[in-house]
């Protein structure tokens, strides 16, 4: 049996009232914070999906994307390597459709089938922006889901999929665009989304010989709330009562992500024996019917989306979005020289850099961030092994609270985090909320985007540590 | 280990105004050092032997020296060791004479901050930098401090501000009277309680500014010094120690306090013979970059217990009628800190507190004086360079 063995998600902290982008907009929608892209949401995202997943038996790490942070320079190893797995891992990025997360999923499964891979970790993350003022801007959300998928210990068994492309053109970016475009909407949405996802899911049930009322849920990528139940409508699902909500009030439209945040919100409340029937959308249709096994019950402490939907803070204001997401420049045009990332510096440092290792001292069992070559307690030599400290948890033993430094972090937090594991790591604090921090207070580590040098085209990425969200 | 306790005199000092020098150069400021300090000395450049350049971003090279005095086909050396490179440069001047290498020597600290916009960022790393470790304004660094000096030892936030403002109050006072002080004016206490906050909990006032300037010392064997004055002041210690990362490495690092001052202080006390530094110091210009620094020094230096410097700042005891006035001239408060220059400018207030000639700043019977120097931040690690003066027996 070949399906998912683990799942994980990461939405963001922050949200966007969509009244605060025109008035009358309602729910909210998630937003990255200025320190998150694509890529860090997906090192969230699989961390979490590998929690309770002995990380040396994952043979291949699958990415999609349609907002991967370079065009040539894969994601997936970095987003690998950052989830600390082995170096030789089949790493694929999945890109430039809506419905690659589906797809990557079906090629990993596939190939775990196939019988050389043991598991594969399936991350889909987007925050695609849309254009001041459009229905875009409204609907788009930012999140990453992630999946391992494996034949032991299978949760949720994949029991048959297709697969459509489709001829249409209704929805793109080309090269360099910074915003979605669309045809029109009603001729997008009815010969796009509903007639593809409707004949696809139609067929595979078909194929199955299965009627709707064999499911328990149908969870469908969902271009709006209204289109999602038209196409259920159509294919006889009852829309009160077997469509997966697809979260539009609370988060919004996740692209790449959408169909594996949505399956992962189904399966927090799925039982054993439960059929459902998957499909995305996006240049296409995969269409997956699943079963839910016992192994379900492992999984069920995992509060993989729920929570990090409740846990969330409000942007103070539209401006503050549109200066996030690099559409608006508040710094006064005063910014200071651009630095120089060292590349020959970070491929050396690549451990302690992404893969966030410490050294622990073998003589004396000094932990040390960042790893040293003579231990800071007893001056040993070279006698170190090496520590992940990217899942360990700390607390916070002093912080500085800085209003200058930055543009965007206008409350920048220096933190000393004292791991619990011990050990000590200087760190800035992601996600704060200044009138919060207390000395003591819990703290976690979460990968983030530390700056983009323009002249180089080079993101730079390093941990941050952040408040606790989920107790 | 030696020491060279009364080896070495200084024999002449000089030093600009600290501040915004908008109409002089690195090479105008040296100059201007150098000739009062040689003038002082009764000197001229080329009667000097060897000479130190300290500067930390003034560039390479201690030739900018030798260029702008026209000293005679010498040895000149450039040193940086960050904050504390002036008093780095001395350490080393000084004992070069003591091992009897040289009779006359010229050490001159400068630094030109206010010719960048950005004068704190670049030039600190290594070219190999994965630039992951932010650069931060040191006020940054700082207040890791004091947000846990004061829970430690059961300040209140509004207790702790206030203490930090006596500080400024004080060295502001001091420097109101000092004519070469970048910043002249008293401040009140409220004033610098409202100030704009820079880095919780530090306030403006709380934080020196930065300034161009550089001073200059004429050093040479004590033996010889009688030669050209009465009034020299005799080394008694000269330590500088840095730390290695333990801070920010090891979990029991405490914020709380600098081992790296306590390690220096205790050299240069064993080197002076100071047993009871509380008693023994008659005045000291120590590194208030930001007030709490001055706070922990009081500790650091044994001149307030442990946890106990707020008990010394209510009762006056580093004010300038107080029992251990520190930082008589207005500190890195009132000059600001040009890095390369304000070893040498404490000094330059030294020198003249020993020889009697401070005018409204004079201590009274003023035999010993102390100049400490931090350099590095909290968040990483620091050095410490300690220099202790003498009025000649």
């Amino acid at each position: 049996m070949v399906g998912i063995t683990s799942f994980g998600a990461y939405v963001p902290l922050w949200r966007l009232k969509r009244d605060s982008i025109s008035r009358g907009g309602k729910g909210e929608k998630s937003v990255a914070s200025f320190d998150e892209d694509s890529l860090t949401m997906a090192v969230s995202a699989s961390i979490n999906a590998l929690a309770e997943i002995d990380r040396d038996t994952v043979d291949g790490l699958f990415f999609a994307s349609t907002t991967f942070p370079y065009k040539e320079r894969q994601g997936a190893g970095i987003v690998a390597a950052a989830s600390d797995l082995r170096k030789d891992v089949l790493s694929v990025d999945v890109a430039n459709a809506l419905k690659g997360g589906t797809s990557a999923v079906k090629m990993a499964a596939d190939m775990v089938k196939g019988g050389t891979f043991r598991n594969i970790a399936v991350v889909a993350s987007d925050c695609r922006l849309g254009h001041p003022g459009s229905t875009f801007e409204q609907g788009l959300g930012d999140g990453a889901g992630a999946m391992v998928i494996g034949d032991t210990d299978v949760a949720v068994e994949i029991v048959d999929s297709l697969s459509v492309y489709n001829e249409i053109i209704d929805l793109w970016r080309a090269d360099g665009d910074k915003f979605v475009r669309s045809w029109e909407d009603r001729f997008a949405q009815s010969k796009g989304y509903v007639s593809t996802v409707k004949d696809t899911a139609l067929a595979l049930m078909k194929k199955q010989g299965l009627e709707p009322k064999d499911f328990s849920k149908v969870v469908l990528y969902a271009p709006d709330l209204r289109r999602v139940i038209e196409v259920a409508t159509k294919l006889g699902f009852d829309p009160q009562k077997q469509v997966q909500d697809p979260l539009v009030m609370e988060m919004g439209n996740t692209g790449t992500a959408y169909p594996l945040m949505l399956l992962i919100a189904a399966l927090e409340d799925a039982e054993p024996g439960d059929k459902i029937l998957w499909a995305s959308y996006g240049d296409g249709c995969d269409a997956m019917i699943l079963n839910v096994t016992e192994q379900i019950e492992r999984l069920k402490n995992h509060n993989a989306i729920g929570g990090l939907l409740a846990s969330k803070r409000y942007l103070e204001d539209y401006s503050t979005y549109l200066e996030w997401k690099g559409l608006l420049d508040r710094t006064g045009g005063v910014r200071p020289p651009i630095e120089e990332v060292s590349m020959p510096a970070l491929w050396r440092d690549w451990d302690e850099v992404v893969r966030f290792y410490g050294s622990k001292c073998k003589a004396c069992g000094t932990i040390q961030y960042p790893p040293q070559r003579a231990c800071t307690k007893c001056r040993t030599l070279d006698q170190f092994e090496k520590i992940r400290l990217s899942d360990q948890k700390g607390k916070l033993f002093t912080f500085s609270i800085d209003f200058m430094t930055d543009p965007l972090d206008k409350e920048l937090v220096v933190s000393v985090v004292d791991f619990d594991c011990g050990g000590r790591a200087v760190l800035v604090m992601a996600d704060k909320d200044t009138k919060k921090i207390k000395l003591g207070m819990p703290l976690e580590m979460s990968f983030r985007k530390l700056f983009y040098n323009e002249n180089e085209g080079i993101h730079n990425y390093f941990w941050r540590c952040m408040p606790s969200r989920i107790s | 280990m030696g020491g060279i306790r009364d080896k070495v005199a200084i024999i002449g000092m000089g030093c600009t105004k600290f501040g915004e020098l908008w109409d002089k150069s690195q090479n105008d400021l040296i100059t201007d050092a150098c000739q009062e300090a040689l003038a002082d000395a009764g000197m001229e450049a080329k009667d000097i032997q060897a000479a130190w350049l300290g500067t930390a971003m003034g560039g390479l090279l201690g030739m900018r020296l030798a260029r702008a005095l026209k000293t005679n086909y010498i040895p000149v050396t450039r040193v940086e060791n960050l904050c504390a490179t002036a008093t780095d440069a001395m350490r080393q001047a000084c004992y070069a004479v003591a091992a009897g290498m040289y009779d006359r020597v010229l050490v001159c600290g400068v630094e030109k901050l206010k010719d960048s916009q950005y004068p704190l960022t670049g030039g600190l790393e290594a070219p190999d930098s994965t630039k992951v470790d932010l650069v931060l304004p040191p006020a940054t660094s700082y207040a890791l401090l004091a947000n846990r000096y004061f829970p430690q030892y059961g300040i209140s936030y509004e207790e702790g501000k206030e203490l930090l403002a006596k500080i400024a109050v004080k060295n502001h006072h001091n420097g109101s009277l000092s004519p070469k002080a970048h910043f002249q004016k008293e401040i009140t206490l409220e004033k610098a309680l409202k100030a704009p906050m820079i880095a919780y909990p530090l306030g403006l006032f709380d934080c020196c500014g930065l300034s161009d300037g550089a001073a200059a010392a004429v050093v040479c064997r004590a033996d010889l010094a009688k030669d050209f004055r009465d009034d020299y002041v005799l080394v008694k210690g000269l330590q500088v120690v840095s730390g290695a990362y333990e801070r920010p490495l090891q979990n029991d690092g405490d914020f709380v306090h600098f081992e790296e001052n306590v390690v220096a202080s205790n050299a240069a006390y064993k080197e002076a013979g100071i047993t009871d530094p509380r008693k023994e110091v008659d005045l000291a210009n120590v590194h208030d970059c930001f007030t709490i620094t001055e706070m922990v020094i009081y500790e650091d230096l044994g001149f307030s217990p442990r946890g106990q410097a707020k008990e010394d700042i209510n009762a006056g005891t580093f004010e300038l009628g107080g029992d251990l006035p520190v930082n008589t001239d207005g500190g890195l408060k009132c000059f600001g800190h040009p890095f390369g220059a304000s070893g040498l400018r404490m000094m330059y207030e030294i020198y003249h507190q020993l020889q009697d000639k401070a005018g409204p700043r004079q201590v009274k019977d003023a035999k010993i004086g102390l100049t400490h120097n931090l350099a590095g931040t909290p968040r990483e690690s620091s050095v410490c360079g300690i220099s202790i003066l003498g009025r000649r027996d």
